[in-house]
């Protein structure tokens, strides 16, 4: 009996606090927007009138949220304000850039823009951005082709074969580093390469897409590696003791397990590579005409068709560079769709 | 079609680290076989040393024999494929193939080997092997559905009617309901004893009362001390151990005296 007598009191428990209404933040907010707004009309450039508005908001939620509720509820509203300030942060320059280039592009595409190519066109002649678009599209998927089964045939051995073996161990090495080289050094290495073949002064397609399968391979292999290993062993061991092969089990149940994330990584990689400029500068060089053959003469690409135009710096020039970056980003956008596509379609089905 | 098993003075190692020592058994065609013992004293292992599973972890190497049916396992020249073939296996975990529907995964054996067949042929085998692990009635309407999702009984349910499908001589099961509620552990229990006609089964359990009521063969396992490499105590008729068993041990694990 003495011992439960003895016990300390315990702290009241209640579980029912006074709480801000819903709208609280929305009112801070305006109250900030205001504030702002008010620093704008006394003088203040935009930035800071933003950081003004960032700043009250910051302030006057947490000290609100302490007077009346909690000091964990203080910092829970600090530490929600800050989450979404930096997210706004970091989505301005997206918006940003992606308003600039439509504003700007948009009024330079027309399908004649889409299908000439720059070939003897003077002064303010129509011209287009036709044999970069097709050059573009060539050196890629050149690269694709040979970046792909290269990269994912490279992870199969690293995970399936190799675990934990020192030549593994070596291979993802320089993997790691590989993902770090300068593209230029890509394409540099790539001239070189072909100008010991085929001697000096040699420009070609294809060697763009040498040096850009150099940059492309590591990012698959990374990218194929991490999903293999989300396999879980189980599936491989129930294969096993179904007695299947051990080449039949990766073809048949670990690789269509994470089919879709390997396609993504693939997808992304490319997406990764095709607005690379300096490799295809070097190696593939530049031209006003299309050409339709990758193994044979200069090749023209969209990022150095909008280097070229934006360093001929005329008004013409700079609206055709505002347009070949448009269709770009509209072309990694498009990629980046169908990556999500397969992804969602190769997924594994759960049936609930 | 069911093959007996002869174990004799296997050591079994992964990398330097000796895992089990010195065990001989005979396991019995038509019956079943269980082994009990605290956790980590190798049983497991010793199951899968049984269909060559073992060697999947790399570094693990097996030291004496392991005869089925007048055939060393370890022989240089038999193929662990060929071997697994004959001695299927059921996890601990269900671990139905996700990319499939419930019809490729009892296929799936058949399938993945590329075994050309019939759609009549392969219905059968379906129906069949779902009707072996008492799973047909609760599926044959949504044979097309994922396996995922199903509930993890007839995940687990789904997994041994995968295992039978390709007509194994042996069926080894790890821990097979230690991850399932009562109904679904009696389903699997049953469905034990029917298999016992025609399959040689060996069973790895933590429950004594499942060793008991399913099994004809008991082992048990133990460890002399940790650190030291599991051996196998005493195997007799189960209802010899857990009667009158030959070991003072066994009688202290199985009343749950321990030690």
């Amino acid at each position: 009996m003495t011992a439960l007598d003895t016990r300390p009191e315990r702290p009241e428990t209640r579980l029912s606090k006074p709480r801000l209404p819903q709208w609280a933040p929305l009112l801070v907010l305006a109250v900030a927007a205001a504030l702002g707004a008010l620093a704008w009309l006394i003088g203040a450039n935009t930035a800071l009138s933003v950081l003004v508005a960032v700043v009250a908001y910051l302030v006057v939620m947490p000290v609100w949220s302490g007077v009346v509720e909690s000091r964990r509820a203080a910092i829970d509203r600090l530490a929600t304000g800050l989450v979404w300030s930096a997210f706004l942060v970091a989505l301005v320059p997206l918006v940003w850039l992606i308003v600039t280039v439509v504003s700007n592009g948009i009024s330079t595409i027309n399908p004649e823009f889409l299908t000439y190519d720059m070939r003897g066109v003077l002064g303010n002649e129509q011209g287009g951005l036709y044999h970069a678009l097709i050059g573009t599209l060539l050196i890629t998927g050149l690269a694709a082709l040979i970046s792909v089964p290269v990269g994912i045939l490279a992870a199969v051995y690293l995970v399936e074969y190799g675990a934990k073996s020192r030549m593994a161990r070596i291979l993802t090495f320089l993997v790691d580093v590989m993902t770090g080289i300068p593209s230029i050094v890509a394409g540099l290495f790539a001239l070189s390469l072909f100008v010991l073949i085929f001697g000096p002064a040699v420009r070609l397609g294809f060697g763009g897409s040498v040096a850009l399968s150099l940059l492309m391979i590591p990012t698959v292999v990374r990218s194929t590696e991490e999903m293999l290993r989300l396999v879980p062993d189980d599936l491989r061991e129930a294969s096993y003791a179904l007695g299947v092969p051990k080449w039949r089990t990766i073809l048949k149940v670990v690789v269509p397990t994470c089919v879709g994330g390997i396609v993504t990584g693939v997808v992304l990689a490319i997406s990764r590579v095709i607005g690379e400029t300096a490799p295809l500068l070097v190696v593939a060089g530049f031209t006003s005409s299309v050409n339709m053959n990758p193994f044979d003469g200069r090749m023209m690409t969209l990022p150095v068709f909008i280097y070229t135009q934006y360093t001929a710096s005329t008004a013409q020039g700079l609206s055709y560079a505002w347009g070949g970056a448009l269709v770009l980003i509209v072309i990694v956008m498009a990629l980046n769709i169908v990556a999500r596509i397969i992804g969602k379609i190769f997924a594994p089905k759960t049936g609930r | 079609m069911a093959k007996s098993i002869d174990v004799s003075d296997l050591d079994i190692y992964y990398g330097s680290f000796k895992a089990v020592e010195g065990v001989n058994m005979t396991i019995r065609a038509r019956a079943v076989t269980a082994f009990i013992g605290p956790s980590g004293c190798g049983k497991s292992t010793f199951l899968r040393s049984l269909n060559r599973m073992h060697e999947v972890i790399p570094g693990a190497r097996v030291e004496g024999k392991v005869v089925v049916d007048g055939q060393s396992l370890y022989d240089p020249s038999v193929d662990p494929v060929a071997v697994r073939r004959q001695i299927g296996m059921v996890f601990q975990r269900p671990n139905p193939f996700p990319t499939m529907s419930i019809y490729d995964n009892v296929l799936a054996g058949n399938r993945l080997n590329s075994k050309r067949m019939k759609k009549s042929e392969a219905d059968t085998i379906v129906e069949k092997s779902l009707k072996g692990a008492n799973l047909w009635n609760e599926v044959k309407d949504r044979l097309g559905k994922p396996g995922m999702g199903l509930s993890g009984g007839q995940q687990q349910r789904l997994c041994i009617a995968r295992a039978i499908a390709v007509e194994p001589q042996v069926l080894l099961m790890d821990e097979p309901c230690s991850a399932l509620d009562p109904i679904s552990t009696s389903a699997i229990e049953d469905l034990i004893h029917e298999l016992k006609s025609d399959y040689t089964i060996v069973i790895v359990t933590h429950n004594m009362q499942q060793a008991a009521r399913v099994s004809d063969d008991t082992g048990f396992f133990n460890l002399k001390a940790t650190g030291e490499p599991g051996h196998l105590v005493e195997f007799n008729a189960t209802k010899k151990m857990f009667s009158s068993p030959d070991e003072s041990s066994t009688e202290a694990y199985i009343s749950g005296r321990f030690g």
